[in-house]
């Protein structure tokens, strides 16, 4: 049985590779305000119990897998229409929307997992983001698709090789909740071996 | 920045902790009743080291073990009884990575960590030259050091690496008495196990301490604290702790000592001697000892190979993060602690 690939792992992967690392292969995690805030978000929404309201069942917290693909995971929110069974994952975020596809990269991974398990076809999801209290429709299209297939391969790649990207120390490091156990800036260059060469100098007496 | 964590010594005999909600009991039994002797958030508290007759909660280990707080034992000598670890977690690439070390990598890394052992041995004889003139013996002994440490590089083996560190150790100790300006105390040369007087107690103790904080941080990390080059693997021993110890000896505890004694902050009163020859501290001088190593913990200096301004007390942590970023490949080259 292969390792299966979280897919809270696509996210961190997208936000940086090396991060994906750290946090799966080196089994490094810190809690900062930011993952605090998340996970207290996502206490909130996992810990409901099923409800329905006006013929759409509501179910929190739902697990997922998608052996074919090497996914895993859980779901915030699944919303079945009873009438239609029509299957909509929503995601949960604390911020805003963001410029890049991740999100939705996300979302459609989740929505592959309920296909493989439950052999149907899910057409679109929804994003919700906490600070701006905005729903955002995502259509699963070819194109989001296929981009989610070819994120899911490097990750596998990622995890399967053992190795850990080189750090690049940019912006993204500040909002990083592994920054100080990453080291970005300590890594950027590299002037250990002089240090250590240094060591058997003595001073000129 | 990891945060420094307060230390908790629990140094009363007798004393009971436990866990009451997200707080951290200290209580005392005195004929029957029950008296609180501390009460502090748990979440405060990084280490706990218990000294002599101390009980504490399963519930309290169980915290511990889970959060990562260490949690040791010491007999009322100060030696070493017990650690309470938690459920083995962590990285198993980079301990994977650790047992594939290679000859040279261990090669490397042991010159490195000898060479910054004996730079900072040497710096502690020459301040003292600096401060109090130069004499004789200590100038001879620095000499022979500057030798030993520019001998390193070329080395071919552990072994004989090995040797030059013992070497060193041995001239810097055979001069270390004359670093101690308090004439009520006197030094000739390193013994251990037991300890025959109170400099060697003193050593042992904060040495045996210090080992304790680098493995609590190798294992912070996910490294293997029983797999070192330096030391030889011996079940028990905690080896890759024992060669982290090594950059430390001089400038953090052999310091600190030279400071207890000279400053007169601790008397020859304050210590045990058996029947045997076996020297102890008293529980008075343990506290003394302990308060200073505390605020030594607290003391900011400026990390020679980060150029960061870190406390003391997080160096454990730093170099274990280090050694842990060598391992996985991130850097080239172990760089040790090293104060000149």
């Amino acid at each position: 049985m292969p390792r299966l690939v979280p897919l809270s792992a696509l996210q961190h992967y997208a936000f940086c590779p090396r991060q994906c690392a750290l946090i799966h292969n080196e089994q490094l995690w810190v809690e900062n305000y930011l993952t605090a805030q998340g996970n207290l978000l996502h206490q909130r929404v996992d810990s409901g119990e099923p409800e329905t309201r006006r013929g759409v069942r509501f179910e929190r917290g739902v697990q997922v897998s998608a052996p074919s693909l090497r996914l895993s995971g859980k779901l915030d929110l699944l919303e079945h229409e009873l009438a239609t069974a029509k299957l909509t994952p929503v995601e949960y975020k604390r911020g805003k929307p963001k410029v890049g596809n991740w999100d939705r990269v996300q979302l459609c991974a989740q929505a592959l997992c309920l296909e493989e398990m439950l052999s149907t076809q899910v057409n679109d999801g929804a994003l919700w983001y906490w600070q701006t209290r905005h729903r955002e429709a995502v259509l699963f299209d070819e194109e989001l698709r296929g981009q989610t297939l070819a994120v899911i391969a490097d990750v596998i790649t990622l995890f399967d090789r053992g190795v850990t990207p080189k750090a690049e120390f940019d912006k993204r490091c500040k909002a990083c909740s592994l920054m100080d156990q990453c080291n970005p800036k300590l890594l950027q260059t590299d002037r250990s071996v002089q240090y250590v060469s240094g060591l058997f100098q003595t001073e000129f007496e | 920045m990891k945060q420094l964590q307060n230390c908790l010594y629990i140094t009363k005999d007798g004393a009971y902790l436990h866990k009451q909600r997200e707080t951290l009991l200290v209580e005392q039994r005195i004929e029957g009743k029950k008296h609180k002797l501390l009460q502090v958030p748990i979440h405060s508290i990084g280490a706990i080291f218990c000294f002599g007759n101390v009980l504490v909660s399963p519930q309290v280990m169980g915290f511990c073990g889970e959060r990562g707080t260490g949690l040791a034992f010491f007999d009322q000598f100060g030696r070493f009884q017990a650690r309470v670890v938690g459920q083995q977690h962590g990285n198993v690439l980079l301990r994977r990575a650790q047992y594939q070390f290679s000859d040279e990598q261990q090669l490397t890394f042991v010159k490195g960590l000898v060479g910054a052992k004996l730079q900072s041995s040497r710096a502690v004889l020459q301040r003292h030259l600096r401060n109090h003139g130069a004499v004789t013996e200590v100038k001879q002994a620095s000499a022979r050091l500057k030798q030993i440490i520019e001998s390193l590089p070329v080395q071919r083996s552990i072994d004989s690496v090995r040797g030059y560190e013992g070497e060193g150790a041995k001239h810097y100790f055979s001069v270390f008495g004359q670093l101690i300006t308090n004439p009520k105390f006197e030094f000739n040369g390193r013994n251990r196990r037991p300890p025959k007087d109170p400099i060697n107690a003193m050593l042992s103790f904060l040495y045996a301490i210090w080992g304790k904080e680098l493995s609590g941080a190798l294992q912070g990390v996910g490294l293997d604290p029983q797999v070192g080059w330096l030391h030889t693997e011996r079940p028990g021993r905690d080896s890759l702790a024992q060669d982290l110890l090594e950059e430390f000896r001089a400038y953090v505890i052999d310091r600190l000592v030279l400071t207890l004694v000279n400053r007169k902050q601790v008397k020859p009163k304050d210590f045990i001697t058996d029947v045997s020859g076996a020297v102890s501290m008293s529980d008075e001088a343990r506290k003394t000892v302990l308060q200073a190593y505390q605020s030594r913990k607290l003391e900011t200096i400026n990390h020679p190979f980060l150029d960061e301004q870190v406390e003391i007390g997080l160096l454990p942590h730093l170099q274990a993060m280090l050694l842990s970023r060598h391992i996985r490949g991130d850097l080239a080259s172990y760089p040790p602690f090293c104060m000149r």
